[in-house]
């Protein structure tokens, strides 16, 4: 009767995600990618766009620098952010909230913002140019500056949550079985990380693979797949050879699927019910070196953005230095306070409704009660959302709702519209985090549940909830800051009314105005700021509540 | 019991249905328009604020983005279009609009005023041009004098070897204003020679741009000496304080008009009307001649400071039609000769 009622349960949960990725995302993607099959006046070709394409031999330049930029940032930010997270959640370093912080604050900034920042530092006029050694800024390496800084946060994310949760039972034995502390961190840290580590790399990887933006803002004229489809849509308006290049950027996306099911196979969880979780204890030496290191990161990140509030209030670079606030003056067509509400209003929506359907639905896929085939398409569709760029996700949306007959074309130009693409777009990692999460709760509790006959919801309320709850946390305030910055995925859906500040920085910069651009930006960067404040006081406050079985501090 | 609960039940459903039809007819009401445009915001403040002004019972939805997305849209939304007029948009792509079947024809009033080279041939019209915009050459002043570089007079004189590495173009797949310039080299010169040309001026080129506003900031802001941009942002930059000399080329420039029309599924015709008529008045007109170099009704008013004067004299005629049957080809060619190998030469 209560397995009964649980399983309705599950499988209804399913059903909601499912439709949620349906509409949201499969559909869309799919009406981009039959245009791959079409010629422009949409008659069926087959593989004739597919022939074009790489009979001009055109792709593999931008295949093989799309794969170097990829790769070398995945090695970057991933080492970095291991060392960082593992700072914050293994050692007792001194101002571990504060770095905690700092680690998110790249997620506050639209790219533009990033761009500008590099290019003032390391630009031809960059303080810090002759540090390139007379190699220009514009090109691979101010690519992969800015998709570093871009991607460090999601790294930081997943790997913290990975490394959150310990047993302290299996380094209490190493410790009494005198294994020396490199060997403890070789074989029992790294291997218990490793579906993080796996899933860091895959998110970074694609992310910088299918993104467009520092490429096109930074990236001169190094040609990456994901600027190829930029000039195909929007140069061109060729969607159907868009949807070509989008489906080759699809394939590295089901490879890092693949291996992610397969790393995921092998992880066993790390917080067996009858685990005791890890406290850790002080180590000076370690300590005092990552937090030298943790500082060294946080001054590059804060360099960055310095620069760029710099250059909002700069009469003109490099020229004139005087200060003022001439800038913040915004005189263009739609540009103004109410871009900066409808900003908040999504982020709001986005972090509101998207962390209980993220969450739930990695609940569905990671506790197996519910048929496998459904968990199996949830996780995959889970998963797409980074392997899709902004843009062709955008448009894609927009062919979607706005076929003649679509009832979902009531949403057009609302704010909902909005919600429903942004939460589609960055929709990847807050799911692995959910899974990182849950992966490390035993599914020993529901069977004891099962068996005690407590229902499933009460088990979520009183167990599952409360240990993820700063997984919780932080997929509201991952989805919150990249909602109010996204810009890619919006930028064909929104209308006068729900114009966002993204949006608006865009078009201050195309209005020839960089500084202005700036100022725009460093105003989403501190309301974006004061809800990560504000949400870092409730956090802890909720957090002290129900997290006390954690121990210590 | 069970009659009390069904009732309420149904009744919420009409009200459904009812919040559904209400919903439905939202842009439809009359004294809206969603209008978009692709002129450059600064400036389309401007006409909208006027426009505002002198048809207060109109409330207009401005849906402003930069022409290639606003394009991209436009042909995205083809079967259930959602814009009642385009405001401002380059003409190659009112044409291409055109051909897809989404205008509607309409001659505004006082169209026989206008000088007829903004004038599609069909009668009534299914476009009207507003003004017209050329290409300039924006040059820093203070760090051309840092790298001895001479001042560029000739669009030629960039293949100098003075020049190398020190020019930034907007790249022609994804951007109007690069496109402009390399159709006006071939429309002067021929392909032959235009791609001669091109085959040494990419040597000297530093990086191509995706919009046609960055290289005119980037030789502002001495990330580069040469920006090969367009002459509103040239002014405006120069206006800022940057060091610049805004140059139109010896040999002349190329140009592209700036035109309206009405989307053939416009549920507010009347309205629409209004704001074309209103596009093509000699009150808009001198708004437009602040800004730009020739506006289709010849106005005599202040320019903006920095814009050059001499701009009219240097434009070539340009072969529109030619541009929108060829621009694919040019476009393909262009990339197969530099776009796929855009690593640096060394």
């Amino acid at each position: 009767m209560l397995r009964d009622r649980d399983d309705r349960l599950m499988r209804l949960l399913l059903i909601v995600c499912g439709l949620f990725m349906l509409i949201a995302l499969l559909l869309p993607v799919a009406m981009i990618l039959t245009r791959s099959l079409q010629d422009a006046d949409g008659a069926f070709v087959g593989l004739a766009n597919y022939r074009r394409y790489f009979g001009t031999g055109a792709p593999w330049q931008s295949m093989r620098n799309s794969l170097f930029v990829s790769g070398a940032t995945t090695a970057i930010v991933v080492t970095l952010a291991f060392a960082y997270a593992y700072a914050l959640t293994r050692t007792r370093m001194r101002w571990r909230g504060f770095f905690r912080v700092m680690a998110m604050v790249p997620l506050l900034s639209p790219s533009l913002l990033k761009a500008i920042g590099l290019v003032y530092w390391f630009g031809n006029q960059g303080l810090l140019k002759s540090v390139l050694m007379g190699e220009s800024v514009y090109g691979p390496i101010g690519i992969i500056l800015s998709c570093v800084l871009w991607t460090f946060p999601h790294a930081v994310i997943i790997l913290m949550t990975a490394l959150a949760l310990a047993d302290a039972r299996v380094y209490e034995a190493a410790t009494a079985l005198r294994t020396s502390a490199a060997r403890t961190f070789w074989r029992i840290t790294l291997p218990s990380v490793r579906y993080g580590l796996i899933g860091a790399a895959i998110v970074v990887f694609v992310n910088v693979f299918t993104d467009f933006g520092a490429a096109k803002v930074i990236g001169g004229s190094y040609s990456v797949l994901a600027t190829d489809i930029y000039k195909e849509v929007v140069g061109q308006q060729n969607f159907s050879m868009g949807a070509v290049v989008s489906v080759v950027l699809l394939l590295p996306a089901l490879l890092a699927f693949l291996l992610e099911r397969f790393v995921a196979r092998k992880q066993a969880a790390a917080l067996g019910s009858r685990a005791v979780p890890l406290v850790p204890a002080a180590r000076p030496l370690i300590d005092g070196a990552l937090f030298g290191y943790c500082l060294l990161v946080t001054l590059f990140i804060l360099a960055i953005l310095g620069m760029a509030q710099f250059a909002a209030l700069v009469k003109f670079w490099p020229y004139n230095l005087s200060l003022g606030f001439g800038h913040y003056v915004f005189n263009v067509q739609g540009v103004g306070w109410d871009n900066f509400g409808n900003s908040l209003t999504l982020a709001f929506w986005v972090a509101s409704v998207g962390t209980p359907l993220v969450f739930l639905g990695a609940y569905v896929v990671e506790k197996p009660r519910a048929d496998g085939l459904g968990r199996g398409f949830l996780h995959a569709a889970a998963l797409l959302p980074m392997a899709v760029p902004g843009l062709v996700l955008g448009l894609g949306t927009l062919l979607f709702i706005n076929q003649p007959g679509n009832p979902l074309g009531l949403l057009y130009g609302s704010m909902s519209i909005l919600v429903i693409n942004t939460l589609a777009h960055l929709y990847t990692v807050p799911h692995l985090t959910a899974v990182t999460a849950l992966k490390q709760v035993d599914r020993e509790f529901e069977a004891v549940g099962a068996s005690l006959k407590v229902p499933m919801l009460a088990l979520l309320r009183r167990v599952t909830i409360p240990v993820c709850l700063p997984a919780i946390l932080d997929i509201w305030i991952y989805l919150f800051l990249n909602a109010m910055t996204t810009l890619s995925a919006v930028i064909f859906l929104y209308s006068a009314d729900t114009k966002l500040a993204s949006v608006a920085a865009i078009h201050l910069d195309e209005a020839g105005s960089t500084a202005s651009a700036a100022a725009m930006a460093t105003l989403m960067v501190y309301a974006s700021l004061a809800v990560r404040l504000l949400h870092l006081g409730v956090s802890r406050f909720a957090l002290r509540r129900v997290q006390a079985w954690r121990g210590g501090g | 019991m069970n009659q009390t609960t069904h009732r309420p039940g149904g009744s919420f459903s009409r009200q459904l249905a009812a919040l559904w039809l209400a919903l439905a007819t939202i842009g439809a009401q009359a004294g809206q328009l969603t209008v978009y445009s692709s002129a450059s915001a600064d400036t389309l403040k401007i006409y909208a604020d006027q426009f505002a002004k002198s048809h207060p019972s109109i409330k207009v939805n401005w849906v402003r983005d930069s022409t290639g997305i606003l394009q991209a849209k436009l042909m995205a939304e083809k079967d259930n279009p959602r814009a009642d007029v385009v405001f401002g948009h380059t003409a190659a792509n009112l044409v291409l609009l055109g051909q897809s079947g989404m205008l509607t024809s309409y001659a505004p009033k006082g169209i026989e005023r206008l000088n007829p080279l903004y004038l599609e041939k069909r009668n009534p019209p299914q476009w009207v041009g507003m003004y017209g915009w050329a290409s300039a050459i924006c040059f820093n002043t203070v760090e051309a004098k840092k790298a001895a570089v001479p001042k560029p007079i000739r669009w030629t004189d960039l293949t100098q070897a003075a020049y190398k590495g020190k020019i930034i173009m907007p790249n022609p797949a994804s951007s109007g204003t690069g496109l402009l310039m390399v159709n006006a080299w071939i429309q002067m010169w021929g392909e032959e020679k235009a791609w001669a040309y091109m085959d040494k001026l990419h040597d000297n080129i530093a990086s191509y741009s995706h919009s046609g506003d960055k290289p005119c900031e980037q030789a502002g802001a001495g990330e580069v000496v040469v920006g090969l941009s367009f002459p509103l942002r040239a002014a405006k930059v120069k206006a800022a304080g940057a060091p610049i000399d805004v140059i139109i080329a010896e040999e002349g420039t190329g140009w592209d008009m700036q035109a309206s029309g009405i989307l053939k599924n416009t549920k507010n015709m009347e309205d629409a009307k209004l704001l074309l008529d209103w596009s093509i008045s000699s009150e808009a007109m001198e708004l437009y001649g602040r800004s730009y170099e020739v506006t289709a009704l010849p106005v005599k008013v202040q320019k903006l400071e920095h814009v050059p004067g001499n701009i009219a004299e240097k434009m070539i005629k340009v072969d529109f039609d030619w541009i929108a049957r060829d621009q694919s080809r040019v476009v393909a060619e262009w990339r197969r000769r530099y776009d796929n190998k855009s690593e640096p030469k060394k």
